[in-house]
């Protein structure tokens, strides 16, 4: 395992994602309120682009009628087949207990410690003054 | 070979008929007993089953005098009862009632029936309990009429056309279920229709083959709306039986819902189990018509892919012409299947059934 600089924080507004790879894995992280996020980008259903879906809140009912909001901004729909995860845990909500998808632990460095490392950085120059988006795998 | 039903099967699906409407007359309010003879009311029969049609009586049922089939106990005991060692079987009376735009008078003909299905029936066999009629065209007096009879633990169930007036699970149909939730009666769902609306989705068919036919697809349109709307969410302990549904169509339609509903979950919320596991705890199909599946193994792969081997109830249809002879069980089943359908399952569906039956 080792520590990847996949992209400088400043790229990905709060309510935006990139898609990213890492060892040729590609990953979409997504900014939630300054906090970030790495999801697979493969739905677990049949493979789609998670980083394309749409954003939205998650809606829950105690009974009929009865529409509970609460998650905005944190679930992710697949744009292919509108199946819904939390960016957060990759928690599905049809059958959570069948489907989930990888997450992965995104972590904000300061740049003056990547620098120093260890990261893997191929494709990011970095500087001391920015803050940067790691992520280990 | 034909399965040799064990004795003390449970038939969840048989016919009598009213003879004619002068036999509901003493059962009338004095009000609506004059209206049909003062407007020469002769007759209160739907199209659904043409009284010549080879389906709507198995030619050896049909009486020789020409007479309304099945709308004789003498009939029934000898048709219906004794050949299948049948110890209960459930009545549920097709009548014009749904197809009347008068609210209040399909209202005083529900009454009518069930009170003469009361009297005339079930004081008279001990074999035999019934499903409450209600003119589902206004779910408030459908609700007065289960709570007249609900006292009378015979009644075991509701009975619904599949083709009213609007989806069945519309919530303006809610207080039925909280009704019957509350009895203790499940809501049977039968083949037929009011004819307000067309028996297809897509308009009038011409012949009575289509209509028949398209039976299966308003059954799939209410499976789908009773578990859209959260009927079964708002009324866990509902149980909702299918009646000459068919249910060959039952597992490719929950896949085809379960994939749609994976999708568009947030427009219905409250669906929170796959659909597939709704129909497992709520939703049950009697066994006659089964559909015509090519052999043998064509049909245990049905039962299969239900993945359940409780949710088919044993049921005749009598006097419809769905089979000969006595085989009302196909070739072939699991003796241990066979058993659960014909005994185990409808105790389990008709909860009523175990404060009449030792």
């Amino acid at each position: 395992m080792s520590r990847h600089v996949v992209a400088a924080a400043s790229e990905i507004a709060p309510g935006e994602r990139k898609l990213v790879s890492v060892r040729g894995r590609p990953i979409a992280i997504f900014n939630l309120d300054g906090e970030f996020y790495g999801m697979l980008n493969r739905c677990p259903h049949q493979g789609g682009p998670m980083c394309e879906g749409k954003i939205t809140g998650l809606v829950t009912a105690p009974e009929p009628g009865k529409y509970d909001y609460s998650h905005a901004g944190a679930i992710v729909r697949c744009p292919w087949h509108g199946w819904e995860f939390n960016i957060r845990t990759g928690q599905s909500y049809c059958e959570p207990e069948r489907f989930k998808t990888r997450t992965y632990p995104v972590e904000v460095a300061d740049g003056a410690a990547v620098v120093e490392g260890p990261y893997v950085a191929e494709r990011i120059a970095v500087s001391v003054e920015e803050r940067y988006l790691v992520v280990d795998l | 070979m034909t399965h040799i039903i064990q004795p003390g099967a449970i038939d969840c699906d048989i016919h009598p008929n009213v003879p004619n409407v002068a036999a509901l007359l003493p059962y009338m309010e004095d009000h609506w007993r004059e209206q049909v003879i003062v407007r020469g009311i002769d007759e209160l029969a739907s199209i659904a089953y043409p009284a010549n049609s080879p389906l709507t009586c198995r030619s050896d049922w049909r009486p020789a005098d020409g007479s309304q089939p099945a709308s004789s106990l003498a009939q029934v005991r000898a048709q219906a009862l004794d050949p299948f060692a049948t110890s209960i079987a459930i009545a549920n009376c097709l009548y014009g009632v749904q197809l009347l735009f008068s609210e209040d008078m399909a209202a005083a003909y529900a009454r009518a029936v069930n009170k003469w299905m009361a009297a005339e029936w079930l004081d008279r066999e001990p074999r035999l309990r019934a499903s409450i009629i209600v003119a589902a065209q206004n779910p408030e007096l459908a609700v007065d009429e289960i709570e007249r009879c609900a006292g009378d633990k015979r009644f075991v169930q509701v009975l619904l056309l599949v083709s009213g007036d609007q989806p069945l699970g519309k919530r303006q149909m809610w207080p039925i279920y909280a009704a019957a939730q509350r009895h203790g009666l499940a809501v049977g769902i039968h083949a037929g229709s009011s004819y307000h609306n067309p028996p297809t989705s897509v308009g009038w068919p011409s012949y009575y083959t289509e209509d028949y036919v398209s039976q299966a697809q308003a059954f799939q349109s209410q499976l789908t709306s009773l578990i859209c709307e959260g009927v079964f969410n708002k009324f866990p302990d509902l149980k909702v039986v299918f009646l000459e549904s068919g249910f060959t169509w039952v597992p490719a339609h929950l896949w085809r819902l379960t994939k749609f509903w994976r999708g568009l979950r947030m427009e219905i919320p409250w669906v929170d189990r796959a659909p597939a596991d709704i129909v497992r705890s709520n939703v049950r199909f009697s066994l006659q018509p089964v559909d015509g599946p090519p052999d043998r193994d064509s049909l245990l792969r049905i039962f299969d892919h239900l993945q359940s081997d409780e949710l088919i109830l044993f049921s005749t249809d009598y006097p419809h012409w769905q089979f000969d002879g006595n085989a009302a069980i196909p070739d072939g089943l699991p003796a241990e299947l066979v058993r659960k359908m014909t005994h185990d399952n409808p105790r389990a569906t008709y909860p009523r059934l175990l404060e009449t039956v030792a």
